[in-house]
């Protein structure tokens, strides 16, 4: 076959515009995520001064990110898949109660409290599989199917709690997850395991390659011969695994369970999975860019936080960031090549620009 | 039919278009002359240059070089709905009408007939039977929601809204497409008819054999240059147009059939299979080495039959045996493990993953086999893409390329290298040449059958009659849902099958 002028289309293009080649790209677009951090960064520096430039609040606000971030990482999975989740924020709060319950009414004295928070795992899991179970096997659309969770578990979270607030008071687990390690919180740590656990397997692994295959074209996987439904309860799992997780630290920095820890972390971290690059089509998934969203977020609140400013006037900064990022990321994503018609020799931008 | 020695003033007249895009020449010198009436062929390799020079002529690109002339005046148009003001109406292949509206709603979007903004609804469907009697559709309403119509009834309703804009060119990039032999004829008596009406039809196929029936005359560009103009179409042999397309003599595009081993061992046994309201009692072999066609029209349950053998679908009853092993029902996983691939009959939205590279495609149905303890081998898996695509001579042979940009004819053979790849004892391929050019069909051709001669059992679905028998050895005949015969694809011909089909539907 002759070489068709596509080819040579879209190197001439990426090779005339190095502005553009440095934005193409899942690389690209996290560097434009670096540069939105680096602007809220030096803004804190302006407005706050010493208050905000100290290893302190660096480090305060990489605790803020980091239960975020554990779900979020799970959810970047979910939404590469195509999917979404909106039970993690309320299945988080159900983790926290019943691990409390089960230390305080159950195992107090005869065992260590790994096993809490084991079971604080478990049942992130299991409410993910019935999530992946009803969507994959029951053919019921994520949204309703997590939004029917989202409600459920925060319903079952009341009624075990009995709408109380549990006191956790094991020294133990307090001073384990209050803990500095080599000068950064225990919390922190288990944000960076995960982020580093979440980007090996979705970049490095097979599950990772199906997860994104899943999201690219579910068909298409289905008759490669990829068990696509059973996949799909393994992601929702793990997401219910990352709420889990969560919930545990919830539990760590707050030393209670209740059944309204959590609420709203769904929107949170879908926001971040977005702002990061994630297309909530699925397809394509960027651990980085969730992990530059949350931080995004998180120094956003502190220097709204250090400035003295209400919260109000920060959700409304954070829903403007949420649109202008997307609106950048589809400029970006126009401009890599990029093409509906593969006859068509053209990057859409070029011609309209002359013209 | 036009005769050329009149002396008729062309109602387009295009000289040396040239059109750049960041410095790549899409159109380099290209000519072409229509006449009232006329249904002029335009032919071209994917990546000629056809879609930039439809595109410059309605509207969405403005040409850097040449000049067009319409109706004996300069034409300058910066947007679609100029051209379309003109009477330059085009009819894209992905058909562009919007699924909710109704029929008449599809015909006037854009120029709505309304007072004080308030649609009148009475005089939009008047016109809009007017515009059906007219096509010879009189019975599609004008209140149907256009979602619930055929491919080939959406096509008329586009065409409608052509000549609601008062056409008096219409551009049909690939129209045959989406359509069975069947609608393609009606497709051609609506031809017709706006020809005699005065019409002109810019008429884009890739199927030669459909622009003998209804084409005038013939212009082929290649590499966004004009190679031949106004050539005669019932004079001029396939064989010149092919070599004016591909550059290339082409002596057959079907490759030469071998006679077939008898003794070659029965791969694939199918039994009774059974899809309630689909299909039924379908019993079906195929050797090693042997390419099995299934003929039939949409919607006879060609597709379905391939995708059920393949486990997509669940049969309701019937056993299918690969090797003399019984497949359980309903299974792709079991199917693609017992050695069986697919290649669907809608490439890119059940083959590909589009925006992944080639090489993610091609080891889709393998990737796990080149990983140890669930962790990738990304490095192996571009080699041995590499070596995939080298064989089958898809260039440039670069695995990271995004899968979109390929050509059609370049994106079946990342299906072929993917079960290459995998290794399969049968494959199943479902219109394995749709939206390929002619020179790309004949090399997917020589594959199959190089394919089938390594060993491979074969079974191939086409819309395109003369295609299943000039492949397959042998050729199932597929109507309503039964199967009418099974025989030597040799002893058929295109009409015979169709014979057979119909009176199989009468039956």
């Amino acid at each position: 076959m002759s070489v068709s002028p596509t080819q040579t289309g879209d190197h001439a293009v990426t090779r005339k515009n190095p502005l553009a080649l440095l934005f193409s790209g899942s690389s690209g677009r996290s560097i434009g995520l670096v540069i939105a951090l680096l602007v809220l960064v030096l803004v804190g520096i302006i407005t706050a001064g010493d208050r905000f430039a100290n290893i302190g609040n660096v480090l305060v606000i990489l605790r803020l990110a980091s239960i975020i971030g554990v779900i979020s990482i799970g959810m970047t999975f979910v939404i590469t898949a195509g999917g979404i989740d909106l039970s993690v924020g309320s299945v988080l709060g159900l983790t926290s109660v019943v691990a409390t319950l089960s230390w305080v009414q159950a195992f107090a004295d005869q065992s260590s409290w790994i096993v809490m928070v084991l079971i604080a795992l478990l049942v992130g899991v299991a409410a993910g599989f019935v999530n992946g179970v009803v969507i994959a096997y029951g053919g019921v659309v994520a949204f309703i199917a997590t939004l029917a969770m989202l409600v459920a578990a925060r319903g079952l979270a009341e009624l075990l709690a009995n709408r109380n607030t549990q006191v956790l008071n094991v020294a133990s687990f307090k001073a384990v997850f209050t803990a500095n390690f080599l000068g950064i919180p225990v919390l922190i740590w288990i944000f960076a395991l995960v982020v580093a656990g979440g980007w090996f397997l979705l970049n490095r692994t097979t599950f990772g390659r199906r997860t994104i295959a899943v999201g690219g074209n579910a068909e298409a996987a289905r008759l490669a011969g990829i068990n696509v439904k059973r996949h799909t309860m393994y992601l929702y799992a793990l997401a219910g695994l990352t709420a889990g997780i969560a919930g545990v630290m919830m539990l760590g920095r707050t030393t209670a369970g209740t059944s309204t820890h959590g609420t709203l972390y769904e929107l949170d971290a879908i926001a971040a999975v977005v702002v990061g690059g994630t297309l909530l089509v699925g397809g394509r998934g960027t651990i980085m860019g969730t992990v530059l969203g949350v931080l995004i977020f998180s120094t956003l609140t502190n220097v709204f936080t250090q400035n003295n400013l209400s919260t109000s006037v920060q959700a409304i900064a954070k829903g403007a960031i949420i649109v202008i990022a997307v609106i950048l990321q589809q400029r970006l994503a126009n401009r890599a090549p990029k093409k509906k018609d593969p006859e068509a020799p053209a990057p859409v931008v070029a011609p309209s620009r002359r013209a | 039919m036009i005769n050329d020695d009149h002396a008729t003033e062309p109602l387009l007249s295009v000289r040396a278009l040239s059109k750049e895009f960041s410095g790549v020449r899409a159109l380099a010198g290209v000519d072409l002359e229509v006449l009232p009436g006329e249904v002029h062929c335009l032919l071209g390799q994917n990546g000629a240059g056809k879609s930039t020079l439809i595109k410059t002529l309605s509207g969405t690109y403005r040409p850097d070089g040449g000049t067009i002339t319409w109706a004996g005046e300069p034409f300058a148009v910066s947007s679609p709905i100029e051209a379309i003001t003109l009477g330059i109406a085009t009819m894209y292949q992905e058909l562009d009408v919007v699924d909710g509206l109704s029929v008449a709603e599809n015909i006037f979007l854009g120029h709505e007939k309304a007072r004080a903004g308030i649609t009148d609804r009475r005089t939009t469907h008047r016109l809009t039977r007017e515009l059906m009697t007219r096509l010879g559709h009189p019975q599609i309403h004008p209140g149907t929601e256009v979602g619930t119509l055929s491919a080939a009834n959406k096509q008329i309703v586009s065409m409608a809204r052509a000549l609601s804009h008062n056409a008096r060119l219409i551009i049909m990039d690939e129209p045959s497409a989406v359509l069975d032999s069947a609608e393609v004829e009606n497709l051609f008596r609506v031809v017709r008819e706006l020809g005699a009406a005065g019409i002109a039809v810019i008429y884009i196929s890739h199927r030669l054999e459909e622009i003998r029936q209804i084409g005038h005359r013939i212009s082929v560009i290649k590499d966004g240059r004009s190679v031949a103009n106004n050539l005669p179409v019932e004079t001029t042999p396939t064989s010149e147009l092919i070599r004016l397309m591909t550059g290339r003599e082409v002596a057959s595009v079907f490759p030469t059939k071998p006679t077939l081993d008898a003794s070659a061992p029965v791969v694939l046994e199918v039994e009774n299979l059974e899809l309630p309201g689909v299909f039924s009692g379908v019993d079906l072999t195929v050797r090693s080495g042997e390419i099995l066609g299934l003929a039939g029209l949409v919607g006879s349950g060609r597709s379905e039959i391939l995708e059920t053998i393949y486990g997509a679908r669940r049969a309701d009853s019937g056993r299918v045996r690969l090797g003399g092993k019984t497949l359980p029902a309903g299974s792709v996983q079991a199917a693609v493990a017992a050695g069986m691939g697919l290649s669907p009959e809608e490439r890119k939205s059940q083959g590909l993953i589009l925006d992944e590279p080639i090489y993610r495609n091609v080891t889709l149905a393998s990737f796990p086999r080149f990983a140890r303890g669930g962790l990738l081998n990304e490095g192996v898996e571009r080699a041995r893409t590499r070596e995939q695509l080298t064989a089958l001579e898809l260039r440039p042979a670069d695995p990271d390329r995004v899968t979109r940009t390929l050509s059609g004819g370049n994106q079946q053979k990342i299906l072929l290298a993917r079960w290459l790849l995998h290794g399969t004892r049968v494959l199943l391929l479902d219109e394995p040449t749709r939206g390929v050019d002619v020179g790309a069909r004949a090399e997917i051709y020589a594959l199959i059958r190089e394919l089938a001669d390594s060993g491979t059992a074969v079974i191939v679905v086409s819309s395109e009659i003369d295609e299943v028998l000039g492949l397959s050895d042998r050729v199932l005949v597929v109507a309503d849902g039964r199967v009418l015969h099974d025989g030597p694809a040799d002893d058929l011909t295109e009409s015979a099958v169709l014979d057979l089909v119909m009176s199989g539907v009468a039956a």
